[in-house]
């Protein structure tokens, strides 16, 4: 790995100097390129298509899975799918991730389907975020698929972020929850320039006692353009919450639809969507501290994203 | 000391503040007190350079600061706890007292603060300034914000207003330790009688004119004769 390969790491997940703790996967420019497995975390190439099926023994506690995606060749379309099977009563925590760095004119593109099967009593934190770099006028794109399966019992709790340098995303989140679960996405998006995003939830609550909580907050500056569309349905006596919450500036689009459909009487679906530019009261306030305008919007930014 | 000079403000062609001119000296304890409507709020407004003059002047130690921006007069000096606190998302109360005190804050820091304002530090420190937070939580955090800066000079508008009668019987404490917590001159817009009762100074407002400024001794008597003053600590204005 040279300069460019470790930074676009430090930038996408928690990387400890080289290296990572536990289980990993590194896969460069369409190839896997260093891998480590553990005891209980087993990670097997696919042999029909591109990526990797990842597996996680019953009852394995606090273990960390790492497998990050980079690009650094420009014009490359690189599409991958991982599978996750977590066994009972597992816990773990998986980063993944996508850096892009794209220094010249062709478009880089990075499509990651992940599947999640999770097991009676797993539970799993999911760590996504997207970053782009370079000095290229090639785009860098990334569409990340997600699909989530939830047996008796079962938690996922994921954690998805794009901040910079992404020209163009769909990202598409899907949930099929069983008895007792609880599926929780906090989603975090900022674009600039011309640059678009669009998010799509899609959420089977069919368990008794199913649930779940989606978060998104984005911030839509300059002339980018946001899509947030999320579509919960609950079949069964269940509890879903979509909260879409953006702030606008420059001139900056955001377009929140929202659906929610209750197809059993003790469904209880919530969703609340809120767009505005930031609010003059608290610039007012954070001025009064000694912050200028500028400073102020940032710290608003800052904490509305964090 | 802060001078403001020939002060007139008209809006929808109704002068809020008629020439108005006063001095106020360093290191007192001073409390606006006067009926809706005649002006208090917007007066420490155009202090704090929320609001600007149509004509006037404001100084600070002889400084003109009239043009200045609120960033600008924050530096300088002056500290503004709002009435009605304002909320944020994602800005926990540690991140807010950190921006207030304009330096790196260790927790054990801003809690001393909240302790101060008497917040139960370690329960508060780090939820965030949203609506989950009582109109009393919010208050006693916004006086936390402004005495965290050590400010020269210090403006609270109207703390009692907003909040039930409990939450402000335990917040008029605070008031009361106020020389303790602010440093330098404190300005307050009140109608509480524990409040006009540990001022150095009382300013009587009326129809955007100051009618009367005097010591508490005074000026409380003639207060308290009209039905401005609230004794039990609501903040109902009957002015």
């Amino acid at each position: 790995m040279d300069k460019i390969d470790v930074n676009l790491l430090h930038e996408i997940t928690d990387m400890q100097g080289e290296t990572f703790e536990g289980a990993y996967n590194i896969r460069k420019n369409g190839a896997g390129i260093e891998r480590k497995v553990t005891d209980n975390v087993n990670i097997v190439t696919k042999k029909d298509v591109s990526g990797i099926d990842i597996y996680v023994k019953e009852n394995t506690k606090f273990e960390f899975i790492h497998i990050p995606v980079i690009i650094t060749e420009s014009g490359l379309n690189d599409v991958v799918y991982n599978d996750f099977y977590i066994g009972k009563n597992a816990n773990v925590v998986i980063v993944a991730g996508c850096g892009i760095h794209n220094d010249h004119h062709k478009d880089s593109q990075h499509d990651g389907i992940h599947r999640f099967f999770l097991e009676e009593g797993a539970k799993v934190k999911y760590i996504e975020k997207h970053y782009g770099e370079g000095s290229g006028t090639g785009k860098r794109i990334l569409n990340p698929v997600t699909e989530v399966h939830l047996k008796e019992g079962a938690t996922l709790e994921m954690e998805s972020t794009q901040i910079k340098g992404v020209d163009s995303t769909v990202r598409e989140t899907k949930g099929i929850l069983e008895k007792n679960t609880n599926f929780i996405v906090t989603e975090k998006i900022m674009t600039h320039g011309k640059q678009y995003a669009k998010t799509i939830f899609n959420v089977d609550l069919n368990g008794e006692n199913a649930s779940t909580k989606v978060t998104s907050r984005s911030v839509a500056t300059e002339n980018s353009v946001q899509q947030f569309e999320s579509k919960v349905t609950g079949n069964t006596e269940c509890f879903g919450h979509v909260e879409c919450d953006a702030i606008i500036k420059d001139k900056g689009k955001v377009i929140a639809i929202p659906e929610i459909i209750a197809n059993d009487v003790n469904a209880n679906l919530i969703h609340e969507a809120a767009i505005g530019k930031i609010a003059g009261d608290q610039l007012m306030k954070l001025m009064t501290l000694g912050l200028n305008e500028k400073e102020a919007e940032q710290a608003i930014i800052d904490g509305f994203l964090k | 000391m802060l001078e403001l000079k020939d002060i007139c403000f008209t809006r929808e062609n109704k002068k809020i503040l008629d020439h108005v001119s006063l001095n106020i000296d360093t290191d007192k304890f001073v409390v606006i007190t006067g009926p809706n409507g005649s002006g208090k709020s917007t007066l420490v407004k155009i202090i704090m350079g929320i609001e600007k003059p149509d004509e006037g002047k404001v100084l600070l130690e002889g400084k003109d600061i009239t043009s200045l921006s609120i960033d600008e007069r924050a530096e300088m000096g002056i500290g503004f706890a709002f009435q009605q606190p304002v909320k944020f998302k994602g800005i926990t109360v540690y991140d807010l007292l950190k921006l207030s005190s304009g330096k790196e804050i260790n927790k054990s820091e801003a809690c001393d603060i909240l302790s101060k304002v008497g917040l139960c530090a370690k329960e508060y420190v780090d939820r965030e300034v949203n609506g989950s937070l009582s109109g009393g939580e919010l208050k006693r955090i916004e006086i936390a914000t402004v005495a965290v800066r050590n400010s020269k000079f210090t403006i609270f508008d109207e703390p009692e207003a907003g909040i039930d009668l409990w939450s402000f019987q335990s917040l008029i404490k605070i008031f009361e330790d106020m020389r303790k917590i602010v440093k330098g001159t404190t300005l307050i817009i009140s109608h509480q009688e524990r409040i006009l009762n540990i001022a150095d100074e009382i300013i009587l407002m009326k129809d955007g004119k100051i009618e009367s400024k005097g010591s508490k001794e005074d000026l409380l008597g003639k207060v308290l004769e009209r039905p401005i003053c609230c004794k039990l600590g609501g903040s109902k204005d009957n002015g």
